[in-house]
């Protein structure tokens, strides 16, 4: 299938995050220019301004940067995990079609979260409630996105954990009582649960053993192909980003400097920061 | 007819930002052409720009001015001009590149690893795997191999690999780099077997090497860069 210029699934339009009292310079005098995101005018922080892209079905895309580049505040905003964005996202799943899904109803952004998208947070903790088992997690997900039959959704559970390599027999454990490795397995079973055509990963291997982080990175892949997920990776570590994406940004002091073809990024960088990170691969 | 490739006043320099803004020209003023079918054979010393060239052409390098007008399956496009997404569909269904070292996924099996473009397409996985075995025992790689990972292969095995994926599913356009240089005369000989199998089917070429071995038998014509210039 050729590509469709107009066939995009999520389509991100001057998105911009200010904590505290902005005016009119708070934009213009800072970002990589300045190499600070803090308003020298008012103190605010502009923690991302001016973002724009597309993200197209089954496309993953990976955003890297370092740590306060913004990478993150912008999977949150359009996860809704974080309020009072500027900016037009437009998502182009009915009913949702031509509006822009930060200026919805909250009712409307938690059918959204619930129906189409997905996330995986760094920390197992913020995506999993710690007091339910593994199975009674995913059903969690499964009963927001209207599924109310218990043996339906045990089954559906079982195999979500199938897919993802946890042994079913820990259906019914606390995922405290988990590895971290499975921690995020389950997690991802939870995210996927709902079939989301959109899915969010944010650092999902930082502070996971290389072992591990493989197979979880191998999961994502696996997933990916397997369903076609749209998905937006968030890491710092280059090495994910190679593996999982075809194209990404590049984020420095909540703006984007860069965005292209990965393999593209990573052999020839243009922008001096980039090209600065890019150096610094072990 | 058009030709597949038709490369015009292609150049290509680095910026290099950290290094207070040095310029490398890498490619300067590259002008040629490849025929439907052809094989071509870039020579030239390390350094001289034969990686850059490929690299230009498969977009991982952005070019600095020029055209590589190619002929693809919907009419002659510029490689250059092209949006990112019409390069990954291209990528996805008429250019490969095969680069001179195996890019190793974590725990994936060498058989895998070639079976995966046609996975990738939607092949079912018997007949791929089938297909993935075929290659690898054609290129004497052993079969006790296959289940093992090739991130702890030796040079010529991940090289036997690399190559077995690049040919499993014949691209109309294929990038490759030293596809012969740590291999024994005898698997050289199958490889170059193999490429001259794809050129029938009606694969075109672009190929680096050193080895003039590989450039007689393989290609149809040379083509010399100097520091990022053609020879003639």
């Amino acid at each position: 299938m050729k590509h469709n210029s107009e066939n995009w699934l999520l389509k991100v339009e001057g998105l911009t995050k200010i904590y505290g009292t902005a005016n009119a310079n708070s934009i213009e005098k800072t970002g990589p220019l300045f190499d600070s995101n803090i308003c020298p005018e008012t103190n605010a922080i502009v923690a991302c301004a001016d973002i724009n892209f597309e993200l197209f079905p089954g496309e993953v895309l990976g955003i890297v940067g370092e740590s306060g580049s913004g990478k993150s505040t912008i999977v949150k905003m359009l996860y809704f995990d974080m309020e009072h964005a500027d900016g037009t996202v437009l998502f182009n799943k009915a009913p949702y079609i031509g509006k822009n899904i930060l200026k919805e109803s909250n009712q409307s952004k938690r059918a959204i979260r619930n129906h189409l998208m997905g996330m995986v947070y760094q920390n197992p903790r913020d995506g999993l409630n710690f007091k339910f088992t593994s199975g009674g997690n995913i059903a969690e997900k499964l009963i927001m996105a209207g599924n109310y039959h218990v043996g339906t959704i045990r089954d559906k559970a079982t195999n979500l954990l199938e897919k993802t390599e946890v042994p079913v027999l820990r259906l019914d454990d606390l995922p405290a009582h988990f590895s971290g490795g499975m921690q995020q397995r389950v997690q991802i079973s939870k995210a996927i649960a709902n079939h989301p055509p959109l899915l969010f990963l944010d650092e999902v291997t930082t502070g996971l053993d290389v072992s591990v982080q493989a197979k979880v990175l191998d999961l994502i892949r696996e997933l990916q192909q397997e369903l076609g997920i749209a998905m937006i990776v968030v890491s710092h570590d280059l090495s994910v980003i190679r593996m999982l994406t075809d194209r990404t940004l590049v984020m420095k002091n909540g703006r984007i400097v860069e965005q292209g073809l990965t393999d593209q990024i990573l052999q020839d960088p243009q922008h001096p920061y980039t090209q600065l990170l890019v150096s610094s691969i072990l | 007819m058009h030709p597949l490739l038709a490369i015009k006043h292609l150049n290509k320099t680095f910026t290099m930002h950290i290094l207070q803004g040095k310029i490398i020209e890498a490619l300067v003023d590259v002008n040629f052409e490849v025929a439907q079918g052809e094989i071509i054979g870039l020579t030239g010393k390390s350094g001289s720009g034969k990686s850059s060239l490929m690299k230009c052409i498969y977009r991982t390098y952005l070019s600095d001015g020029g055209n590589i007008n190619y002929h693809s399956n919907d009419g002659i496009v510029d490689l250059v001009a092209l949006n990112d997404y019409e390069i990954l569909h291209l990528r996805k269904t008429e250019i490969n590149y095969c680069s001179q070292f195996l890019s190793v996924i974590p725990r994936v099996t060498a058989l895998q690893v070639v079976a995966q473009p046609l996975l990738k397409k939607g092949i079912e996985s018997v007949i791929a795997n089938e297909k993935a075995m075929h290659i690898l025992n054609s290129l004497g790689l052993p079969e006790a191999l296959w289940s093992g990972f090739p991130v702890t292969f030796s040079g010529g095995e991940q090289q036997r690999i690399n190559v077995a994926r690049a040919i499993i599913d014949p691209p109309k356009l294929l990038l490759i780099d030293e596809p012969t240089a740590s291999l024994d005369p005898t698997t050289k000989d199958v490889v170059i077997e193999m490429l001259l199998g794809l050129k029938k089917q009606g694969t075109t070429i672009v190929c680096i090497s050193h080895d003039d071995y590989t450039l007689d038998h393989l290609v149809n014509r040379r083509i010399h860069l100097e520091k990022g210039i053609i020879i003639n």
